[in-house]
């Protein structure tokens, strides 16, 4: 809907709409970087169809100089490249916004509108003088749109050039070409139009300390900074880019310089069952071991989780999660697997669950995660999502403690071994619900046969009652032990504590954070607390405790957040209210705010969204 | 309960090996499965494979899926690490294990509704994978844990306990392991102790998934007259098409073989197989052949048996992964992770 435009420097939305498989993404990627060297804080947000070539894809790219993240759905500037979805992208922009579009086939008149300008640049004709072949041409279409976006925006041309002489340092007649195509789409502009645009950038300091990257590539860095050595998968978007990267780094990092041999093993499992059955296998043997995956694998593998939460062996899964139910919508994100991680597989289960919000803690996370699996003995989830991990965020740098010393929980050595009487695997001796374990290959004492079929706490197969709930007791109280030791939740209080709280996950964080802050800029404060772990804390029991409304903001259609809440802590029902969003793109400011408002008590606040 | 502690009589002319052990050394708990089944007769054979080829019970690790047949790991050294896992799926839990620790001996047992029905896809797989393991399917043609239903193994016009005659065709293990490329495959009958023993320990020595086909009378639901899985059909039908002798590394070899008939070949580990062949054009080596050859032996209703098939140049999983030699387990953290100067290095490219 076409709304107002409230120009301003350095805070923009900028769609570019093009078509999937043309070559956009690496044009779009240029501009999101020259803005980040900039210093200007951004965010870029892939819009993309399952779809290999041919279909309507889009790149949102916000500019915040006040460092907002989440997805703006206010467009004051589109590029509309795809004929095809000129209708839907030409009524986004708002009122008073541009549209830029290559003329070389003029546009239909029912597309136009009347309180919006229309920049139109022969992009194709253009290419065509300029570039020999058909591809180079489609490529350098896209190249010379963000030369247009150089004098249209005040992008630092400098900082765009240098980036090309980087990418290209090898590629001599790439860089002549994108050289070229930035040039010809820079003095057309220039030529054309009144530039610089009202929304227009300027340098900033605001991102020297940061860096740009999505949350899978963070993620599969933390498994190699944890140690992890086994990696089994099946490609499922929006998991893949994990096991991509693990691979990127693990032949940089792990490649033994004698022997040219991987100090690493990544299965390519034939399905999520296999996958699953291979981090249990490598968990068992004592190495750390992940799979990363999204709803559809997760299904899959709940029969294996089962298993290692019974027999309790370690294992870490991702959990990129994609709009569902079955296949759902394979390129759209949600929050829709809380409750599935929570408690995955039959019987009575429940298991660690860590929730990031951005790469950073994607990184963290990972490396926590393999912790409390090896600690706790126990299956544990890094639960993402289709926008954390496959977008474009601007993060604080990632630091690294060279002391780091990873908790691999009471494994028994030959030599303990060697001192032991008898050796029972499921006995807990010192009262911490957590018993010693064993790995094969190092002592005929340590020696017990792992099952999922019913044990007593010596690890023997069983069928009587009281020695089945003995163990199915303390498993239990050691996973809800782990409730202390999971990530802090993030808690935002104002002076004195309000009435009204809100309570969040995932990757939410960021258009509540920036709803909350619109909200108190109209004089309506809230509290909020964003939680980071699961099983719950004593932090989380003591918020809900604290606030006489608490507004659980989600997304998903079923409330998955607030029922763990209501099952997991002794909140009272009468007191949650729910906000929900599920139609598969990352939640923005607008939702927030809509969905608190009916329950805030001041009047409603009027936001654009 | 069924886990029964054996009594530890132990008689005192028991033969020992390098290790000082004897032959119970290297046997589990009391079995719970029915008297006479076949299943019991081939934890015998691996419990005199495992003693004759003086494996250290420790460096062992037995893993299995769901069935009767899956629960005899906990039948045999009981001092080695175990793992029973789930309805079809062992193949990727020996897998996964294998990748994080390959210096370990594993030993897998199935059954025919674990490997060729539930589990199909895992056991074809781990045969691509070329997964370093013994695997044993232990073969009843029913599915004896849920008391006699066919399983996929069930020949056409085989009969039930109650009569009825399976009408599927079977997918015969030996074929589907052969034409997916294992490197080693045999197939023998729970009853034919002699022809066993020498097989698992060859295939123990394998480098590479060594498929071991063993036909094994469920006496409970498939023993009866009309049954093609039977103790009495096996006896009568079967065909040794090769025989064989595992000469360990350490022994000399002085018996003489007659040219033509016998084969040697020369494992991983250095020792040798000698296998004597029944027809002089019969080719163990030679893929094409082989499956030829079954299908004749097949179609004539019989069974063919012996070290049917064996490659033993080709990479297995840690091959075509390119691991390092040492077990990943026992890498030091240091040597894994890259440490603050790694990221900042990696960092550089997200700016
Ligand atoms: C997911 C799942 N489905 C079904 C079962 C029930 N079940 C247990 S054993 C078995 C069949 C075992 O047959 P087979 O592998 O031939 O072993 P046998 O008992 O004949 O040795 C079945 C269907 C199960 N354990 N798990
Ligand atoms: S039911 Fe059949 S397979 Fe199972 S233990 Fe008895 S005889 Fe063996
Ligand atoms: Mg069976």
């Amino acid at each position: 809907m076409a709304r107002e435009s409230d120009y301003g420097v350095n805070d923009l939305g900028l769609k570019i709409a093009t078509v999937n498989g043309t070559g956009s993404a690496s044009a779009n990627g240029l501009l999101l970087q020259a803005l980040f060297r900039m210093g200007i804080p951004v965010s870029g947000k892939n819009v993309f169809p399952s779809n290999i070539q041919g279909l309507p894809t889009w790149y949102e790219i916000r500019v915040n100089k006040d460092g907002y993240t989440a997805r703006s759905p206010d467009f004051q500037l589109i590029i509309a490249m795809n004929p095809e979805s000129y209708a839907r992208d030409i009524e986004e922009v708002v009122s008073g916004g541009w549209i830029l579009y290559d003329n070389t086939r003029e546009l239909d008149d029912e597309f136009r509108r009347d309180d919006v300008t229309f920049l139109g640049i022969p992009l194709a004709d253009m290419c065509v003088e300029h570039f020999q072949g058909s591809r180079i041409r489609i490529l350098m279409k896209n190249i010379t749109y963000v030369g247009a976006l150089v004098a249209l925006l005040d992008i630092d041309m400098d900082v765009v050039k240098g980036m090309l002489q980087e990418k290209f340092a090898s590629k001599q007649h790439l860089m002549d070409a994108n050289f070229a195509a930035i040039e010809v789409g820079y003095t057309y502009a220039l030529e054309h139009f009144d530039c610089p645009l009202p929304i227009r950038l300027e340098a900033m300091d605001k991102t020297k300390d940061c860096v740009m990257v999505t949350g899978n590539a963070a993620a599969a860095l933390g498994c190699v900074y944890a140690g992890a050595t086994v990696g089994a998968w099946y490609p499922i978007t929006p998991a893949t880019s994990v096991m991509d990267g693990f691979t990127e780094y693990c032949r940089r990092f792990r490649v033994d310089p004698d022997t040219g041999k991987n100090n690493f093993c990544i299965l390519q499992a034939e399905d999520e069952l296999a996958a699953a059955g291979m981090v249990i296998g490598a968990g068992w043997m004592g190495a750390r071991a992940f799979s990363p995956t999204a709803g559809p694998g997760i299904s899959l593998m709940s029969e294996f989780i089962g298993l290692a939460y019974y027999a309790e062996v370690p294992c870490v899964f991702f959990n990129i999660q994609r709009t569902g139910p079955s296949t759902g919508m394979p390129t759209r994100t949600q929050q829709g697997d809380l409750m599935l991680c929570a408690y995955a597989s039959h019987g009575d289960t429940k298991h660690i669950v860590l929730f990031p919000a951005d790469p950073k803690e994607c990184f963290e996370f990972s490396i926590q995660a393999f912790d409390l699996a090896e600690r706790f003995q126990t299956p544990t989830f890094v639960v993402s999502d289709l926008d954390i991990g496959m977008n474009d965020w601007m993060i604080p740098k990632l630091e690294w403690d060279d002391s780091f010393v990873p908790d691999r929980g009471k494994v028994l050595a030959a030599d303990e071994l060697e001192k032991v009487e008898n050796f029972y695997r499921y006995l807990d001796l010192d009262g911490d619900h957590i018993t010693a374990r064993t790995l094969p290959g190092v002592h005929s004492k340590g020696a017990y046969f792992t099952r999922g079929s019913g044990h007593d706490k010596y690890g023997r197969y069983t069928e009587d009652s009281d020695a089945y709930v003995e163990v199915m007791d303390r498993l239990l109280a050691k996973v809800e032990s782990a409730a202390d030791h999971v990530p802090a939740p993030e808690i935002f209080e104002t002076d004195g504590g309000k009435s009204v709280g809100v309570v969040s996950v995932g990757g939410c964080h960021w258009a509540v954070l920036e709803a909350r802050d619109a909200l108190a800029a109209e004089g309506i404060e809230i509290d909020y607390l964003r939680i980071k772990g699961f099983p719950f804390s004593q932090a989380v029991e003591q918020f809900l405790e604290d606030h006489g409304t608490v507004i659980v903001i989600e997304q998903n259609r079923d409330e998955q957040l607030k029922n763990l809440i209501l099952l997991e802590t002794s909140c009272a029902k009468e007191k949650l209210q729910s906000v929900r969003y599920y139609g598969g793109q990352p939640l923005s400011k607008g939702h927030v705010i809509e969905g608190v408002t009916p329950f805030l008590t001041r009047e409603p606040v009027e936001v654009s969204q | 309960m069924s886990y029964i502690k054996k009594p530890a009589a132990r008689h005192p002319k028991l033969r020992v090996n390098s290790l000082g052990l004897t032959v119970r050394d290297y046997e589990g708990s009391m079995s719970t499965l029915c008297a006479g089944c076949g299943h019991d007769s081939v934890t015998a054979a691996l419990v005199q494979a495992f003693f004759e080829l003086e494996v250290e019970p420790h460096r062992l690790a037995k893993l299995s899926g769901i069935g009767c047949s899956s629960k005899t790991p906990a039948y045999f050294v009981s001092e080695a690490h175990g793992f029973n896992s789930v309805h079809g799926r062992m193949p990727s839990v020996a897998a996964g294990a294998n990748a994080a620790h390959r210096d370990l001996l594993y030993v897998g047992i199935s059954g025919d509704g674990d490997s060729l029905s539930i589990g199909l896809g895992q056991f074809c797989h781990a045969i691509r994978r070329n997964v370093n393991m013994l695997y044993l399917l232990e073969n009843n043609g029913v599915y004896g844990l849920t008391k006699g239903q066919f399983s996929a193994s069930a020949d056409i016009g085989s009969t039930s306990k109650g009569g009825v005659a399976n009408q599927q065709g079977p997918i015969d293990p030996v074929n589907t392991a052969l034409s997916l490329g294992a490197t080693f495959v045999a197939r023998s009958f729970s009853g034919d102790k002699n022809q066993l023993v020498p097989i698992l320990k060859a295939g123990l020595s394998h480098n590479g998934f060594a498929f071991v086909d063993v036909i094994s009378p469920c006496v409970t639901f498939n023993d009866h007259q009309g049954s093609t899985k039977s103790y009495a059909h096996t006896r009568s039908h079967m065909h040794e098409v090769i025989e064989t002798d595992f000469v360990p590394l350490k022994t000399e070899i002085t018996t003489e073989y007659s040219e033509g008939s016998v084969q040697g070949i020369t494992m991983h580990d250095g020792s040798v197989v000698k296998l004597h062949k029944v027809a002089d054009e019969y080719d163990p080596t030679e893929r094409r052949a082989v499956l030829d050859y079954l299908a004749d032996v097949g179609s004539r209703g019989e069974i063919a048996t012996g070290l049917l098939y064996l490659e033993e140049s080709g990479a297995d999983m840690h091959g075509f992964e390119n691991t390092v030699d040492r077990p990943l387990v026992e890498i030091p953290f240091a040597d894994l992770c890259p440490g603050s100067k790694g990221l900042e290095e990696v960092q550089k490219e997200w700016w």
